[in-house]
């Protein structure tokens, strides 16, 4: 448990995320089995113990001390786990218990054990140690650490591609012996056949010079407003992956509705606007916006009401299996005979085919380029006609082209400071457009710029600074930036009604007076 | 003197707290006639009294911040010397806060008032021990009267920075501490622990470590960090001033693991805010456990809480009888300890 403690005692403060695979790393390669595997559970969100509630933490900090003590000292930390962690009053001289002990207990526990249980434990640790238990059990490590980085510090540790992880990760379960046994010892790769694991999508690079491509060798699609997604299903089992490898199953069952087959697709989830006058005919008309598809997102369970004015389906762009076949060995002109095949055949409106463009020389193409913001759609992808499917990015086989973004004058408002290598320039910039006589922030921005401009603006916020907020410094209104963003809607959590989808500051209008920036009704028409 | 109280003769005036038969300020924040200091920190040393009276070490570090402003005329008065003021006896006493930190004991009509100053209990290689005294009055400090301030074995806080330096050898590490005392102690400590290698200086630390140097504390070899190149810091310790931490100064080192020695890094909220990347929690004051005990050896059956978290140690003492009122002077902060 000490080693479990001291690691997320450090990641909590560390902002960089090469430092945070490097703890993440060396701690799964000097910690044994099985306290690495539950820690890995824990990190990746795999562990929850539902007899373990707040409640009993709650009474157990009340016991420490007195009401009003008590009361000063939460007032003052913030939080009920660290709280509770430096108020123990530890009694006698337990043994500190390890991280696998704790698991393995708790997971047996029934409800009216949990307390004493805690309690004992409690006694055995230092406050970090009881910070770390504490948060634990009760399944809040908010420690900035997605599943997703775990497995490549899993990967840096041991020296393999985290594709590989990937590819067996949804097979193997708490506390994951026959990973480290396969990792660190030696021993055989999980068997993944009949699983319905998740495969390493291939991705794309963005299309920066394109003058030597002879159109003829690439298939051209569009790229849908979506979120790529893979759908599994083998041996009776269907799964919905992320494009980080997270099953996201839970939020969308009528996509797992539709994956009535046995195979892997690669393809773009959407949903549909019920309300659209075209919708009698699912398969031609277009789909809602990304912000309906929002509404979908980032939810373990999914009501009744939200599938009925959000229900999603998927377009397809490629075919990874066809039952026990793996066919990323194909060529994508292969693939996609096999793909074309296998969607007539299962035939279910909620799996469509991504339609093939038209577009036999450059002209064609960068006209549809140019019409993708009309149609809704987040551009083009080209892919070589001759490219297996192969993880990651490789260089030279697909390409994505974004429609143009959209750019408005914007005037900064607020700097604050950055993190790790930036914890010293004021790096992180709120920008506003007038309304009325007044500005109100529509965005926040901290690329877009070179190390110089850094520098530049840095100076910039320290002499025309006119008020301080902790790391946060208001400035003059005085500066405009044109801002570049992919796409802005509403949203009423925002003061200015508005937010920006991938801000970044497209160039420093050092020249431009902040009243000639942008008026919000502009950026309104823009949604 | 049948029906004297203490608050007759030691009360706290806009100036602090005022001895009136000796005529005497204890740390006052402004500018007075007759002072005795407890220690150098800024915030109870100040600069521009007549007579100063506070130990040679306290003395000797006001003159090195303050120069002539230090005192019209400075008196010192070594650990144990008494001292007679219009009937009433001075004594300095050591507190274990910083090197030449003291408190007052204060004797007047068969009455003694203990004034603490800042101090700690724990080990300090860098300054003498507190030394309880017995009294009828104790005037104890607060700055981390909560039952959350437990702070650690501070072995235990450079076993991680030195593991730590271990881990990211091609970076800095950047340790901010007060530059009285806390870095001079965060040296010692990490010599302890077997660290031989030169460490590298803010400019604002030098004169206090020269100055501690003469006073016999050895702390190994000191570098300016000042004109070296960027490269040459990967794997090294730096210290430098709290303020300094994010500022444009850390930019000549190479991506720098900012490190923070204080009390206050016991609470992650506050050391998030500072932006630290590895909290070391060591402190030159008593945390709770050594605040209650400290009450308790004294045995003072009355206390005047000065500053920090009064209210709870005021709770704390009521409840065990003892008479405890909170003093509230002004110009006392949080030590940026
Ligand atoms: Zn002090």
């Amino acid at each position: 448990m000490k080693a479990f403690a001291a690691l997320l005692d450090r990641l909590v403060y560390t902002p960089s995320r090469n430092a945070k695979l490097r703890l993440l790393a060396d701690y799964f390669r000097r910690t044994p089995d099985p306290d690495r595997g539950w820690a890995l559970a824990a990190l990746t969100g795999s562990l929850n113990f539902p007899n373990a509630k707040a409640g009993a933490i709650r009474e157990l900090a009340r016991e420490q001390t007195d009401e009003v003590l008590f009361a000063l000292s939460y007032d003052y930390v913030g939080d009920l786990a660290e709280t509770t962690a430096l108020l123990w009053q530890t009694q006698g001289d337990a043994e500190p218990p390890g991280l696998a002990d704790v698991v393995e207990t708790l997971r047996q526990a029934g409800r009216t054990e949990v307390r004493g249980l805690v309690a004992g434990w409690l006694d055995g640790l230092d406050a970090t140690g009881r910070w770390a238990l504490l948060k634990l059990i009760t399944g809040g490590l908010r420690i900035g650490v997605s599943a997703r980085l775990a497995r490549v510090a899993l990967g840096q540790a041991f020296d393999t591609a985290v594709e590989e992880i990937e590819e067996i990760w949804h097979a193997v379960d708490p506390p994951y012996g026959a990973l480290f046994a396969w990792l660190a010892d030696g021993a055989g790769k999980p068997d993944v056949a009949g699983r319905p694991t998740f495969r390493p999508f291939m991705l794309a690079h963005p299309l920066e010079e394109r003058a030597d491509l002879d159109p003829a060798d690439w298939l051209v699609e569009w790229k849908w407003d979506g979120i790529r997604v893979q759908l599994a299903a083998r041996g009776g089992e269907r799964r919905l992956y992320s494009r980080t490898g997270d099953d996201i199953s839970g939020a969308f069952p009528d996509v797992l509705a539709a994956m009535d087959f046995d195979g892997v697709l690669d393809g773009e989830l959407l949903v549909r606007d019920p309300a659209s006058p075209d919708s009698s005919d699912p398969g031609s008309a277009d789909p809602a916006s990304f912000n309906a598809l929002q509404q979908r997102l980032n939810r373990k369970t999914v009501s009744k009401k939200m599938l009925a004015a959000h229900p999603a389906y998927v377009v397809a762009y490629d075919i990874l299996f066809d039952g026990a076949a793996d066919l990323r060995v194909l060529t994508l002109e292969d693939r996609r005979g096999r793909l074309e095949a296998f969607v007539a055949r299962h035939d279910h409106p909620d799996i469509e085919l991504s339609a093939l463009l038209d577009a036999p020389d450059w002209e064609s193409v960068a006209a549809l380029q140019a019409e993708a913001r009309r149609l809704g759609r987040e551009g083009l992808m080209l892919k070589r006609r001759d490219s297996l499917y192969e993880p990651g990015r490789k260089t030279g086989l697909w390409f994505k082209w974004k429609r143009d973004p959209l750019t408005a004058d914007a005037v900064l408002m607020y700097a604050q400071r950055g993190h790790g290598r930036r914890s010293s320039f004021y790096s992180d910039y709120t920008f506003g457009v007038w309304r009325g006589g007044e500005l109100v922030p529509v965005g926040k921005a901290y690329f877009g710029f070179t190390d110089a401009e850094l520098a530049q603006l840095d100076k910039w916020v320290r002499n025309h600074t006119v008020n301080r907020f902790g790391p946060v410094r208001e400035v003059e209104k005085r500066l405009v930036f044109e801002v570049a963003f992919d796409s802005i809607h509403t949203s009423p959590r925002h003061k200015s009604g508005l937010a920006m989808r991938f801000p970044r500051i497209a160039r420093i209008r050092w020249d431009k007076p902040a009243a000639e920036a942008d008026r919000i009704e502009a950026l309104e028409a823009m949604v | 003197m049948a029906g004297l109280r203490p608050e007759d003769w030691l009360k706290a005036t806009e100036r602090g707290l005022w001895c009136a038969p000796a005529d005497l300020y204890i740390d006052p924040v402004r500018a007075v006639e007759r002072a005795v200091v407890t220690h150098g920190h800024a915030d109870h040393a100040r600069p521009g009294n007549g007579r100063v009276l506070a130990t040679p070490e306290t003395l000797a570090i006001m003159q090195a911040r303050y120069g002539d402003a230090a005192a019209r005329q400075a008196q010192p008065l070594a650990y144990g010397e008494t001292l007679d003021l219009g009937g009433v006896t001075v004594r300095l006493v050591p507190a274990g806060h910083v090197l030449g930190s003291a408190q007052v004991v204060l004797e007047h009509g068969g009455q003694r008032i203990v004034v603490s100053g800042d101090y700690k209990r724990r080990r300090d290689p860098t300054c003498p021990a507190f030394e309880p005294v017995a009294c009828d009055v104790f005037v104890t400090e607060a700055t981390f009267a909560l039952p959350v301030f437990r702070h650690p074995d501070d072995a235990g806080e450079i076993a991680s920075l030195l593991a730590s330096v271990a881990l990211f050898p091609e970076r800095a590490h950047l340790v901010g501490a007060y530059g009285l005392g806390k870095a001079q102690r965060t040296i010692r400590l990490i010599r302890e622990a077997g660290w031989d290698r030169p460490l590298y200086l803010h400019g604002a630390l030098q004169a206090l470590c020269d100055l501690y140097e003469a006073h016999g504390i050895d702390l190994g070899p000191l570098e300016p960090a000042a004109g070296r190149d960027r490269a040459a810091f990967a794997g090294e310790i730096v210290l430098a001033p709290p303020g300094s931490l994010s500022d444009r100064w850390s930019r000549r080192l190479p991506d720098p693991v900012t490190a923070m020695a204080s009390g206050w890094m016991r609470v992650r909220q506050r050391a998030k805010q500072r932006g630290v990347e590895l909290p070391l929690i060591i402190s030159d004051h008593a945390d709770w456990d050594e605040l209650t005990a400290t009450l308790e050896e004294v045995g003072a059956p009355e206390v005047w809480v000065t500053h920090g978290r009064e209210e709870a140690l005021v709770h704390w003492a009521a409840r065990r009888g003892i008479r405890a009122r909170a003093l509230s002077l002004i110009g006392r902060e949080d030590e940026d300890e």
